[in-house]
């Protein structure tokens, strides 16, 4: 039997799993809830050889997927050619397509912090990224889906996919950078 | 034909999805030996990687 205090104690993380990809308050509380009475419900599979967040997180993830394919395709997202422009990055590239500054290398240590503040800074760098740009991160890095699934979950082609995951992983990227060491590229 | 960080840094992220065509991998391979910056940045894709897979398992 799962104690209802070992429940509770996860609903933070639940909620925050849930709001990067829904980027929608009511919405994560939602599924959250729907996640926490499917726990409850089948409480005896959980046969404790998982931790009690790697359990809850694979019923979330399955009812993500499920809502998203169920309501994916009616989310009103920014136009998708504003989201399959990479000119915002041109920034980081001299004229010629190199690297304007150098890229500094992490360091061990804060390589391996990257998964403990993963969504803290994913939350507040996908704040500023297109809806349905973090929405393709999620479901490719996060959940670890294909591309083809990907593409038909948000209707696009695997072209605008594939952009919408470089913008993504460009921007996080910088943002773990902005992080460690607290300043922005001009 | 040979790349420059920009083209290099695409073909890196889509490489992380789908198989690149021949062409495409060799002239990044080409490009990764000799720039330390894209090599910096494809490695820092992969953790980041590892580092959203992690998450995602609750870990």
């Amino acid at each position: 039997m799962i104690s209802h205090a070992d429940l509770e104690a996860e609903l933070g993380y639940l909620q925050r799993y849930a709001l990067a990809q829904l980027r929608d308050r009511d919405a994560a509380n939602e599924v959250v809830q729907e996640t926490v009475l499917a726990a409850l419900e089948s409480g005896d599979s959980f046969n404790g050889k998982s931790s009690l967040r790697t359990w809850l997180t694979s019923i979330l993830r399955f009812k993500l997927v499920d809502r998203l394919r169920r309501k994916g395709k009616e989310v009103l997202f920014e136009s998708l050619e504003d989201e399959t422009d990479d000119s915002d990055f041109d920034g980081l590239f001299s004229k010629d397509g190199h690297w304007q500054d150098k890229i500094k290398a992490w360091s061990g240590p804060e390589e391996s912090l990257i998964s403990r503040q993963f969504w803290e800074v994913f939350e507040r760098c996908s704040e500023v990224m297109p809806r349905r740009t973090a929405m393709a991160f999620v479901m490719r890095e996060v959940m670890g889906l294909e591309i083809a699934e990907i593409c038909n979950n948000l209707d696009i082609t695997a072209t605008n996919c594939s952009v919408l995951l470089y913008r993504a992983r460009m921007s996080l990227r910088e943002c773990f950078e902005i992080r460690w060491t607290g300043e922005a590229r001009a | 034909m040979k790349i420059n960080c920009r083209q290099a840094s695409r073909l890196i992220s889509q490489g992380l999805d789908q198989p690149l065509s021949q062409w495409d991998h060799v002239r990044l391979r080409v490009h990764l030996w000799m720039c330390g910056n894209c090599r910096q940045f494809s490695h820092q894709l992969q953790v980041l990687r590892q580092s959203a897979r992690q998450a995602g398992r609750g870990e």
